[in-house]
């Protein structure tokens, strides 16, 4: 084993646990700092793939903005920061195999996949993935549309959320 | 001689010899010398952050027409090692109810927060932890980790003072947080690239000369992101006593303290990396590191003093007109800046440094001018209105006494 897969299969553990413990935990304000844990790990393994812009982003938005906003709404909402509830509801054996079922079915299909045993090639000397996103994201042969339809989409939200926030006098 | 050009790659080629040498692996020895490389960064680091203390006293002082401490050795050099022995031998206390996990979990998170930004900080030429191509965003990223290091203090001590600033400070961090990215996103423009040592290398020209706006943004920003007053909500010591790390004590609060000083020089390092040159000052860096790490750090302790100079300067903004100001003058400025300096940048580019230069400046003076004309014309007729409103009620009470 390499370095590189140690340090996957450590990461994915910690993901996994992580994940496990955010639908498991009674606390809710320990739910939402499990979930940054699991999103920490998810950047890690967008580092492992030399993604860096994707892993520092994934840190600004996930955890900078979006696990901020829920735990200050876990905070400003709840009373009680606990779960009273019984956590499983009379379908859970149904989802759980419905749940192993996915997970094999995707484990077949990708045992099949050739490129499950390739080895990851080596990045050009050089290579600047920075760059090449950026000219890829604004370059019309390239993403130039879909990156506008999403910038849209965002504005008409905000500008939605600004309109159902504003105090008429 | 290559020891005075380049010596952390002679002491490490050498490390690595002596340990392949004993028959350690070289991956292994490898890794085990960057591992000494961030160990020998962090300890320096401390040590700075440990007169950053009797810095910051004594520049307090001075501020405030006092002496500031001067019992203990030559100046008073020996004072921030007595604090640290008081703070590593008072009781640890924990409060009642609290959360103890998160309660011990959010000092080192903050400290850290502080220490992961040294990575990307290019010392010298050929001497930087890691050369980051989204070097501006890891910033950014690095406070997202300090905001969750003080949310998750103010929650877990279990008291309504601690809670009500963890709320303050990271409503401010949350939002000075997209005027810094726009102020990051101005040397990225001029330079290209987001890579901290790249951004100095394409400093030919001071970008304070280049954006003086975007300087000033980042500066007013940073002062934000540190909780430093008049932005110091979260600690407001004369509303909340002490804010977020109120219940903390001993070396726990000394970490929050530590981390918000070394937080202060790092800011003022990163000011001085993105506007002023970094490293950079007539040529001197490619004499030798041993010149270029001073230069660096004299620009970061001038840039810490700026930042001390308006902490006690300035009196505290009221919460709510810290968060208009920022949102309906320094977003909308830093966008509009972002957008003058894109455009500015690429008419430009292709003439010569005389008219580059001076272009790119009159741009951001006259922007500065349009935003200081409106201001005034806006606070002109709102104080119309006000004076008009009060005018009117005068007279109707003389008519109808």
């Amino acid at each position: 084993m390499t370095v590189a897969q140690i340090i996957f299969l450590v990461v994915a553990l910690v993901t996994l646990v992580s994940a496990l413990m955010v639908v498991t935990t009674q606390n809710l304000i320990h739910a939402a700092l499990w979930l940054v844990v699991t999103l920490f790990a998810v950047a890690i393994l967008y580092a492992l793939l030399n993604a860096s812009f994707l892993a520092v982003v994934q840190v600004v938005v996930y955890i900078g903005a979006i696990a901020i906003l829920f735990i200050f709404a876990v905070m400003l909402t709840r009373k009680e920061m606990r779960d009273q509830g019984p956590q499983l509801n009379a379908s859970w054996g149904l989802s759980a195999l419905l749940a192993v079922l996915t997970f094999g079915g995707l484990f077949a299909l990708l045992q099949g996949w050739d490129g499950m045993s390739k080895t990851v090639a080596a990045l050009p000397s050089g290579f600047d993935a920075m760059n090449e996103l950026g000219t890829a994201l604004t370059s019309p042969n390239a993403f130039v549309l879909p990156f506008e339809v999403a910038s849209v989409l965002l504005l008409a939200a905000l500008v939605g959320a600004v309109y159902l926030a504003f105090n008429r006098k | 001689m290559n020891f005075w050009t380049d010596p952390l790659k002679l002491a490490a080629d050498w490390l690595i010899g002596l340990l392949t040498g004993w028959g350690m692996p070289a991956g292994v020895a490898l890794g085990l010398t960057a591992f000494l490389g961030v160990l020998l960064l962090i300890t320096v680091l401390m040590v700075i952050d440990i007169f950053l203390v009797w810095l910051e006293r004594k520049v307090v002082a001075r501020f405030q027409d006092r002496i500031g401490p001067n019992r203990l050795g030559p100046f008073g050099l020996i004072q921030p090692f007595a604090d640290i022995i008081k703070l590593l031998i008072k009781e640890d206390t924990t409060p009642a109810n609290a959360d103890k996990v998160v309660y011990n979990l959010a000092p080192m998170l903050s400290m850290m927060s502080v220490l992961i930004l040294w990575a990307i900080v290019p010392l010298a030429p050929r001497i930087l932890g890691v050369d980051l191509n989204v070097g501006a965003l890891y910033i950014v990223a690095a406070g997202a980790i300090g905001t969750l290091s003080i949310i998750m203090a103010g929650w877990s001590s279990n008291n309504k003072f601690a809670l009500i600033g963890a709320f303050r400070q990271v409503a401010v961090l949350v939002s000075f947080e997209i005027p810094m990215v726009a102020a990051l996103l101005i040397p990225t423009i001029l330079a290209g690239s987001m890579g901290m040592n790249a951004i100095i290398q394409a400093q030919n020209v001071w970008y304070v000369w280049l954006s003086p706006l975007g300087a000033l943004i980042f500066l007013v920003a940073a002062i934000a992101e540190l909780g430093r007053s008049p932005f110091d909500m979260g600690e407001a010591e004369s509303e909340l006593v002490a804010g977020y790390n109120i219940e903390y004590s001993g070396m726990k609060f000394g970490m929050f303290y530590a981390g918000e000083l070394l937080h202060a020089l790092t800011f003022g390092g990163f000011w001085g990396i993105l506007f002023f040159g970094g490293y950079r000052f007539f040529g001197l860096e490619q004499v030798s590191p041993f010149l270029a790490i001073p230069i660096l750090l004299t620009k970061a302790v001038i840039g810490y003093w700026i930042i001390m100079w308006v902490k006690y300067t300035m009196m505290r903004i009221r919460i709510d007109h810290m968060l208009a100001f920022n949102w309906k003058f320094l977003t909308p400025l830093a966008f509009v800046l972002l957008m003058v300096t894109a455009l500015a940048n690429v008419l430009l580019r292709g003439a010569s440094a005389w008219i580059y230069i001076p272009g790119m400046f009159l741009s951001n003076v006259i922007l500065g001018w349009i935003v200081v004309e409106f201001m005034r014309r806006y606070s002109r007729a709102e104080r119309e209105k006000a004076e008009g409103a009060a005018k009117a009620r005068t007279v109707l009470e003389i008519a109808h006494p």
